[in-house]
């Protein structure tokens, strides 16, 4: 492909370019940017709000904010972090521009449904927007009755129906990949010759479709508590609020899979791509994503151990709770077992696997502490808890996120991102999340409990290593904003293939033309088909346009 | 390459539509079982915490309406089923006919509701500020009547979209938009449809039978 050609092909980018055409497309590609600009923007927001109550708990007197607004503040953001942003992030950007590319589909099962699933996240978006506008919500992002359904004056119903249009887009995001993946394989694309980031999404979205609904029902029996009296969860009724705990919990544990499992597939991906090995135990690391989504169902009362529940369903809970970092290992242990003897390239999204890996591995290992029930009552609502779901959900989740940008930017994009800044803005951000979160386990060990705005003068060296990781971590995802949206006009074409990566989304042009491939791609090997001895350049900024490139570039020329 | 028109762009053949779609069908299905399963899971909680107090409640309730509206639900399946059927074999008229006479028996089905809710409203046996029972445990019994109001409730709604989309295949179909190689929406929608009926074969025995 010559660089002239490049420019004058038509691509999903440059086939229109008006508003509508964006607003209402059914593109997969498309909705995944879509996707991508929204959840950056609240990323942002929850980010900002963290930004703000990290300043708060820089000393231990509560100055700079309200108790209201501190309650406020951790409220926005956890309810946007968690519906807005963590869940959607992996599947909704990269799953919807990859899953259809992946198996060699032309789009999801349902574009329609795809673009209704935008429209419903973008309106639940704007609605718990307003909630937070009018008054704010201070209920913490778990809504706990009776304080949420009875006590609360805050805008906590506006809240929840923001929320619960959002886990509708979840539910039709689920059910599309799970049709896709059914129905709308390649010739040839065997189930064990999907690329493992398919099987990741297919087990998280297993979870979309049959958790969200749960959660759908207990949150809106909330707001009909507050709005026409209905009793369920009213103690003075009789009603028992540990009903809606248990129904929460319910979605709300293999949530954090929702966001876990795509990250993982992300991973398992860059793995293999920059390790130039098949993926070690394929079949296993399959296996553990669907062992990992359907013990995920099964262990939610660990979050109860000392809400009054029986100790005989905790003493259940916490062995079942044990029993999903097994499937967790297996994955650790096959990613390992193919670095070793790969040819290891660090490049960044290589740097953003390997943070993913420690630090999901400290997150993982610090969750058994809070399975084990008599460490769990000392551990219970301190900062242990909230160090253990941030090393998941920011260590794990966020870092395979921006490793998987990075991954797939050249392809999504056409352009090559700057590498230098990209392996420095990595390491910033590993930096800077330890820094931040590893001193709240030591917080959380001497006691200190969450969602206070004050605190005891003896914990404020820790809150205050704790606040400066924050502006460091906080610069660090700042970075890539900049050169990554600078590689957009500045940036080298990217050609089809810069990591002389396998799989089907490699063998089409970068960015894809709108219906992804020439013609129907017809899959005759297995995944992750690496050769001893054949790599790619290094450094792909320089030699993007080499001969193995173009080679890859002529199987899918017209 | 020669594709049909009812065959949207991004499948290779029909078949492979339907198969999208009646999977899809399914999936959407079984959240909603999750949906409902929720209130079940609260319900059955309830049921076996307070049983002499929610078998007194459910005594309120009319065992003749409900079964009639069994009965008007059992029989709007039996016409979304022949409706099914007209698509399939290209009997339009009966097609027609049938949809429109599913709409009608969905439209009485909510008509007995309003009935029954109205006499609950008059009788203050709903849940919030206004309930007043006389009896043992009232809080216990408003409890049931949340459940009864979110059940029901949650249940009607459902009908009201099914008449809506019933509807809008009836019109349609009286335009010829089906044939026995395309009538796929007839179909899906009779899934649903008899999901939602479904439902209402399990709440009404929970509700307004059990004492
Ligand atoms: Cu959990």
């Amino acid at each position: 492909m010559t660089p002239a050609a490049a420019t004058d092909r038509r691509h999903y980018l440059n086939a229109s370019y008006t508003a509508a055409s964006w607003l209402f497309t059914v593109d997969h590609k498309r909705i995944g940017i879509l996707y991508l600009l929204s959840v950056t923007f609240f990323f942002l927001l929850g980010g900002a709000a963290a930004v703000a109550f990290r300043l708060e708990l820089l000393t231990p007197a509560g100055d700079l904010v309200t108790a209201e607004t501190y309650n406020n503040l951790f409220t926005v953001h956890g309810v946007v972090m968690v519906f807005f942003f963590l869940i959607p992030a992996i599947p909704a950007v990269l799953g919807n521009f990859l899953v259809p590319l992946m198996i060699g589909a032309k789009d999801l099962a349902f574009p329609k449904l795809n673009l209704t699933s935008w429209w419903l996240f973008m309106i639940g978006g704007a609605i718990t927007l307003g909630a937070v506008i009018t008054g704010g919500v201070d209920t913490g992002w778990t809504f706990y009755t009776p304080y949420s359904s009875t006590y609360a004056n805050t805008s906590v119903s506006t809240a929840i129906i923001g929320v619960f249009l959002t886990g509708f887009a979840s539910i039709l995001t689920g059910l599309n990949f799970i049709v896709t993946i059914h129905t709308m394989r390649a010739p040839g694309m065997t189930w064990f010759r999907l690329p493992l980031f398919i099987w990741a999404h297919y087990a998280a979205s297993l979870i979309m479709v049959l958790g969200t609904p749960v959660v759908a029902t207990v949150l809106v029996l909330v707001v009909l508590e507050r709005s026409l009296g209905l009793g369920i969860f009213n103690p003075n009724l009789g009603g028992d609020p540990l009903l809606f705990q248990h129904l929460f919990w319910f979605y709300s544990h293999p949530a954090v899979y929702i966001m876990i499992l795509p990250a993982m597939g992300v991973v398992t991906e860059i793995i293999a791509a920059f390790s130039g090995r098949r993926i070690f135990g394929y079949k296993f690391i399959a296996f553990s994503s669907l062992a990992i989504a359907g013990l995920g169902f099964l262990v939610w009362g660990h979050h109860m151990f000392v809400s009054g529940q029986s100790m005989y369903a905790g003493i259940i809970f916490s062995f079942l709770s044990f029993l999903v970092a097994i499937p967790s290992a297996v994955k650790v242990f096959n990613w390992t077992a193919t670095l070793y003897k790969g040819q290891v390239r660090m490049l960044t999204p290589m740097v953003y696997a390997m943070g993913f890996m420690g630090l999901f591995t400290i997150g993982g290992l610090t969750g058994l502490f809070l399975a084990a029930m008599a460490l769990d009552v000392h551990f219970h609502d301190t900062y242990f808890v909230v160090a253990h779901f941030h090393y998941i959900m920011v260590g794990g989740a966020v870092m395979a996120y921006l490793g998987g940008i990075h991954y797939w930017w050249p392809k999504i994009t056409g352009k090559l991102y700057h590498e230098w800044w990209g392996r420095i803005s990595a390491v910033v951000i590993f930096l800077g999340f330890n820094l931040t979160f590893f001193p709240q386990f030591l917080l959380g060990y001497l006691g200190m409990p969450r969602r206070y705005y004050a605190y005891p003068e003896e914990f404020q060296v820790l809150n205050v290593m704790s606040s400066a990781g924050a502006s460091i971590l906080g610069i660090g995802y700042l970075i890539p904003l900049v050169y990554l949206v600078w590689s957009l006009k500045y940036g080298p074409d990217a050609g089809p293939n810069p990591w002389g990566a396998k799989g089907l989304e490699w063998e089409t042009y970068s960015p894809p033309p709108t219906l992804n491939f020439d013609t129907t791609p017809v899959v005759e090997c297995e995944a992750y088909d690496y050769a001893a001895g054949e790599m790619a350049p290094e450094l792909p900024g320089t030699q993007g346009h080499g001969s193995s490139t173009s080679e890859e570039a002529g199987s899918s020329e017209p | 390459m020669s594709h049909e028109a009812h065959v949207a762009h991004h499948f290779d053949d029909a078949e492979q539509q339907y198969d999208a779609c009646s999977l899809g069908m399914w999936i959407f299905l079984t959240t909603e079982i999750l949906f409902f399963g929720a209130l079940f899971t609260a319900y059955a909680m309830y049921r076996s915490e307070y049983p002499q107090a929610f078998a007194h409640a459910s005594s309120h309730l009319s065992v003749w309406w409900g079964g009639f509206n069994t009965a008007v639900l059992l029989g709007s399946s039996l016409t979304m089923v022949l409706a099914h059927h007209a698509a399939r074999t290209g009997h339009q008229e009966n097609l027609v006919r049938n949809l429109w006479l599913t709409v009608l028996q969905g439209g009485g089905f909510l008509a007995v509701k309003a009935i029954e809710y109205s006499d609950k409203f008059a009788h203050h046996l709903y849940p919030g500020a206004g309930f007043e029972y006389h009896g043992a445990d009232p809080g216990q019994a408003e409890i049931f009547f949340s459940l009864y109001f979110a059940m029901t409730g949650f249940h009607a709604l459902h009908m009201v979209i099914g008449i809506a989309i019933v509807a809008t295949l009836a019109v349609l179909a009286a335009r010829g938009k089906f044939t026995p190689r395309s009538h796929l929406p007839v179909e899906m929608t009779g899934l649903y449809w008899h999901f939602v009926d479904i439902v209402w074969v399990f709440l009404y025995p929970l509700l307004y039978l059990i004492r």
